[in-house]
């Protein structure tokens, strides 16, 4: 269906183009109809689900409203309805635990590799690029396998455990409340280190091996190496991982609805699953949008640091 | 490499760059166990109820066929979906792309930066919106409302790579072009476009795979299963009966396989789309 459709629109600007102008205004016309068809595009799939979520805030959705197309203003009923759910600050706190436990993983680990990785010997490179494999299944077949691995009674983990003697009867790492939010971080921290890793690796290369060698020179050991020269020039790539890191990593869903389903006891529920539950599960959109809007915030908040310390970084440096 | 030492012998340079290489390949053993154990579980017999065992000694491909039956239709699902991703993709980005490269548009600035900040929007966000507007127009459980939701994972990073490598493209190029009476659009067409093929590959690459990893938009688009992908398949799979693991882990590996593939053959595209989009 796409595919006939398509061609009609990107043809569509030598028609409209026809109608002339001044000659410049008329080039100009035809330019912006290469970028138009994109950007009406992102406004309806991102600028529209933006505003429409403001609003749907501020209505009252029921299951009946899909049939009645009714979905009145109640004022600030669904924030009030979202404070004062237990669940929403559960949901927050676990966000913010899955998300920092998530990112320290992905980052030490994924560091540490990219430094052993820049080593040369053989195979490094076949092995760097296969590692890449967990991050390229879809998340949500990957969680699946780890539910099958960290299963309490029938997992491999447990038997593995057992076999060395590190745990007598079992971790029930998705089945206990207290421990369900660190096994989702766990897989999360596997699913995220092949690409800390690679982008790393990439700061890593760019880094002038004069550098090193005046290091060596001056009888710098690996330690005072890596803290003195490494660390502070891989920082802008350190900023870039870190941030796209925290942006995929708090609007997750996909991994915890297929490792735990939100539970045992809602201690794996985050505000991306708690935007799913209230809206597709209880059909009230109103506070599903609330706590979607929630998320957002915390995201632009976090957008606009970012973008503060990367223009502190352009002025202090080149 | 960073540390040449110093009064190391060849020989003992050699032993360390084998040690190197054992640790990277237990490092890859770990981090690849759970492939490998989806892999060695789906091709177990009746691996379902006792815990399976480490190494498939009598391997088998029955879970293959049970995986076959009931999730087939979304393998194809998938495909065609993502298929449909990519064309949607590439055919907008392509030309929006080129014009905020090449054309010094006011406001293109503004645009990229745009398409840069698109990315911290959470699907479930723009999900819980796009509900209602696809209702109202028809589009849910539909393959063009899909395929159209899904094609929004790859474009900003699509624009953002295609745009970085065609702000590269000399302008006599396709000037040259013009002169002999080409237009801009035929230009763009003839010229840019295979010039651009490496960059093309590598976003209709993530696009592809975005696209069939999707779960988002497949889980609240969808209220029956006309229209079932096969992340939703295997969702369903595991909330329905978790008796059978061996055909679940069967259609674990058929849905990783994309991935592998692509590793295998364009290694070279994801290193690049990596690399790409992340550093500016």
């Amino acid at each position: 269906m796409t595919i006939t459709s398509l061609p009609t629109e990107e043809r569509a600007p030598e028609r409209r183009a026809a109608a002339p102008r001044s000659g410049a205004g008329r080039r100009r016309l035809y330019q912006w109809l290469f970028v138009a068809p994109a950007l009406v595009y992102l406004l309806a799939f991102f600028g529209y689900p933006l505003v429409r979520n403001v609003l749907m805030s501020f209505q009252e959705f029921t299951p009946r409203t899909y049939f009645t197309g009714e979905a009145p203003f109640n004022g600030l009923d669904n924030w009030r309805g979202v404070l004062d759910n237990e669940l929403f600050g559960d949901a927050l706190w676990q966000t913010i635990l899955f998300t920092v436990g998530s990112l320290v993983g992905q980052f030490t680990i994924g560091l540490a590799l990219a430094v052993f990785f820049s080593r040369r010997f053989r195979l490094s490179g076949v092995i760097r690029a296969v590692l890449l494999l967990p991050w390229l299944v879809p998340m949500v077949v990957s969680a699946v396998v780890w539910r099958r691995i960290m299963d309490e009674d029938h997992g491999i983990l447990n038997s593995f455990l057992e076999t060395l003697h590190l745990s007598g009867d079992g971790v029930p790492w998705l089945s206990s409340p207290s421990v369900a939010l660190l096994s989702a971080v766990l897989v999360n921290i596997w699913i995220g280190i092949p690409f800390n890793m690679v982008i790393l690796y990439g700061g890593l290369q760019e880094i002038p091996r004069e550098l090193y060698e005046a290091a060596a020179l001056d009888g710098a050991g690996p330690w005072r190496t890596f803290r003195s020269i490494t660390l502070p020039m891989l920082r802008p790539v350190v900023t870039v991982v870190l941030v796209l890191g925290f942006m995929s990593t708090i609007k997750i869903l996909d991994l915890i609805l297929a490792l735990t389903g939100g539970g045992p006891a809602d201690s794996t529920q985050t505000l991306g699953t708690l935007t799913y539950q209230l809206s597709f599960l209880q059909l009230d959109f109103g506070q599903g949008a609330v706590v979607g809007n929630v998320l957002i915030l915390i995201s632009a908040v976090f957008a606009v640091l970012y973008l503060r310390i990367n223009r502190s970084d352009n002025q202090q440096g080149r | 490499m960073l540390r040449t030492p110093v009064n190391g012998s060849p020989t003992r340079s050699r032993a360390r760059r084998a040690w190197n290489t054992a640790a990277a390949l237990l490092i890859l053993a770990v981090m690849l166990f759970p492939v490998y154990w989806m892999l060695s579980t789906s091709l177990q017999p009746h691996s379902s109820i006792a815990s399976a065992d480490l190494f498939p000694t009598s391997p088998s491909f029955e879970n293959f066929s049970a995986a076959l039956d009931s999730q087939g239709g979304s393998l194809v699902t998938s495909l065609v979906v993502s298929l449909g991703a990519v064309v949607v993709c590439l055919a907008l980005a392509a030309p929006a792309a080129y014009g905020l490269a090449q054309f010094g548009l006011r406001g293109s600035r503004g645009i990229v930066f745009g398409t840069l900040i698109t990315q911290m929007v959470p699907g479930i966000v723009v999900a819980n919106a796009l509900y209602s507007a696809y209702a109202e127009l028809g589009l849910v459980n539909s393959y063009l409302g899909l395929i159209l939701a899904d094609a929004s994972l790859g474009l900003p990073f699509a624009i953002v790579l295609l745009r970085a490598f065609m702000v590269s493209i000399p302008t006599e190029v396709v000037e040259a072009a013009m002169v002999d009476g080409a237009n801009r659009f035929t230009a763009f067409v003839r010229i840019v476009l295979p010039m651009s093929r490496n960059a093309l590959i590598t976003s209709g690459l993530f696009a592809f795979l975005f696209a069939w990893a999707d779960f988002i938009f497949a889980l609240t688009l969808n209220t029956t299963d006309d229209v079932r992908p096969v992340t939703l398949g295997i969702y369903q799979f595991i909330g329905a009966h978790v008796s059978d693991w061996g055909a679940v882990m069967a259609t674990a590996v058929l849905s990783a396989i994309p991935a592998a593939i692509l590793l295998v053959v364009a290694q070279k595209y994801i290193a690049a789309g990596i690399a790409g989009g992340s550093v500016k």
